[in-house]
């Protein structure tokens, strides 16, 4: 086997022993970094609307006081941005994606969703993913209402994938037969995203 | 897209915290101003450190690229590409990264791009390829700096913008200004903001860079004062 590549003068600052072990190629950040590809959704409260459509039995339309009366959940997740940072134990608040998309019973040829938020983001996700509490709405991050920037009044957290999957702004789930990409999917970034086995891009 | 042993070939000082790193590719690249490299560091113990940096020169189809890098307090890789590297080494690098902080040459609208410290290095890129291409959109660079010992590729900018009546260049010192400054003082404000705006003789396609809490004061703006979101593209550090 091919000898690894060695960066001359480098040992790296030696693993912390209480870190958690992180996904290959990402570091700890200490901060809550900030990407969007564009300017900051505002959206009232009063015209927030969450709608589950495409291959369900019941499409559903939650208003933000309706969506507030779902059973919420606390999550401590890891989460891991493809720019190379994670923040482990993250506490949020949020509605299991299970709770809402089970109350929209998805047909059995619905196995993909795509996530449509405010501003207009796209990103896509095998149901499978997100079902069985995997993945969740929330509106909460340590205690407070989630600021926009961090994708308030409510993002999608899909933390065992990259974290350009836990949809900011969310605002229609929409379940697919077909699996089709979303806004970074389209180009050029992986259409799964699995850190552990670092599918940032999308080989060519 | 796989990784690429890359020799650095130069290293030049930008201010006191920021130098460019020139890199000889194995392979030549063609990238869109705007994108990114992913460098990764591997110790021999297997231990490896990756981040990415914003490509800071002209793009052409190339196998020399620049990068600029930012010394980050307590920053890994940037600390060890500040005071480790030396010229003849090898370093991996995968890229390049990024499909929608980009500029095309095709775009015919005017450029409005604003950018904070270092956020100005992908902004730097648009300009480089700008001028390299002749492809003369009017400009517009709207830039905050800390203070002149923070303002990386002044002379560059300031012999573009002499040289390019379509490219006007402001600034705003957020810190210390120089004492014989009239100009701007103070961080990016609506009033700036729209008087670029009004320069432009079109509605411009605007590209942001730079601190997170500039990035959303900046975006916000500009959809306020008008400008369709779709043409407000942003990149945030941190």
């Amino acid at each position: 086997m091919e000898e690894p590549f060695v960066t001359r003068g480098f040992q790296g600052k030696g693993q912390n022993p209480t870190q958690k072990p992180l996904p290959p190629g990402q570091h700890e950040a200490h901060d809550f970094p900030v990407l969007s590809a564009g300017p900051t959704p505002k959206v009232p409260l009063a015209k927030w609307e969450l709608r589950v459509e495409g291959m369900v039995a019941n499409p559903l339309l939650f208003s933000w006081q309706e969506f507030l009366q779902l059973p919420a959940h606390s999550f401590q997740v890891d989460i891991h941005c493809v720019t190379k940072w994670s923040k482990t134990d993250t506490p949020w608040r949020g509605v299991s994606l299970q709770t809402i998309l089970g109350q929209a019973t998805p047909l059995a040829e619905g196995k993909y969703l795509m996530l449509h938020c405010y501003g207009g983001y796209t990103t896509n996700v095998p149901l499978a993913d997100v079902l069985h509490d995997k993945a969740f709405i929330a509106f909460e991050y340590e205690g407070y209402p989630l600021t926009p920037e961090h994708g308030g009044p409510a993002r999608v957290v899909v933390p065992h994938l990259y974290f350009w999957k836990s949809a900011k702004w969310i605002h229609k789930l929409e379940v697919m037969a077909e699996d089709k990409v979303g806004f970074w999917e389209s180009i050029g970034y992986h259409h799964y995203g699995d850190p552990w086995k670092e599918q940032r891009y999308e080989e060519e | 897209m796989k990784w690429q042993l890359a020799q650095l070939i130069g290293i030049q000082r930008e201010t006191a915290r920021i130098k460019s790193f020139l890199f000889q590719l194995p392979q030549p690249i063609s990238f869109l101003p705007g994108q990114h490299m992913d460098i990764r560091l591997r110790a021999a113990d297997g231990y490896e450190a990756q981040r990415s940096y914003s490509i800071a020169s002209a793009s052409e189809r190339t196998q020399q690229i620049t990068l600029t890098i930012d010394l980050l307090p307590q920053g890994e890789v940037s600390g060890f590409m500040h005071e480790e590297a030396r010229i003849g080494d090898f370093f991996e690098l995968k890229g390049p990264i990024g499909g929608y902080f980009v500029w095309k040459a095709h775009h015919q609208r005017p450029l409005y791009l604003i950018g904070g410290g270092s956020g100005l290095v992908p902004l730097m890129a648009i300009l480089r390829t700008r001028d390299m291409l002749e492809a003369k959109v009017p400009a517009h660079l709207l830039l905050s700096m800390r203070s002149e010992e923070h303002f990386l590729y002044k002379q560059e900018l300031d012999q573009m913008e002499k040289e390019d009546t379509d490219l006007q260049l402001r600034v705003t010192y957020s810190g210390k200004a120089p004492l014989s400054w009239e100009g701007n003082k103070g961080r990016i404000s609506e009033g700036l903001l729209a008087q670029g705006l009004a320069e432009l003789p079109a509605t411009p396609l605007c590209y942001v860079c730079g601190p997170t809490a500039m990035v959303e004061y900046v975006a916000t703006t500009l959809v306020d004062l008008g400008v369709g979101r779709a043409l407000v593209r942003t990149e945030r550090f941190g």
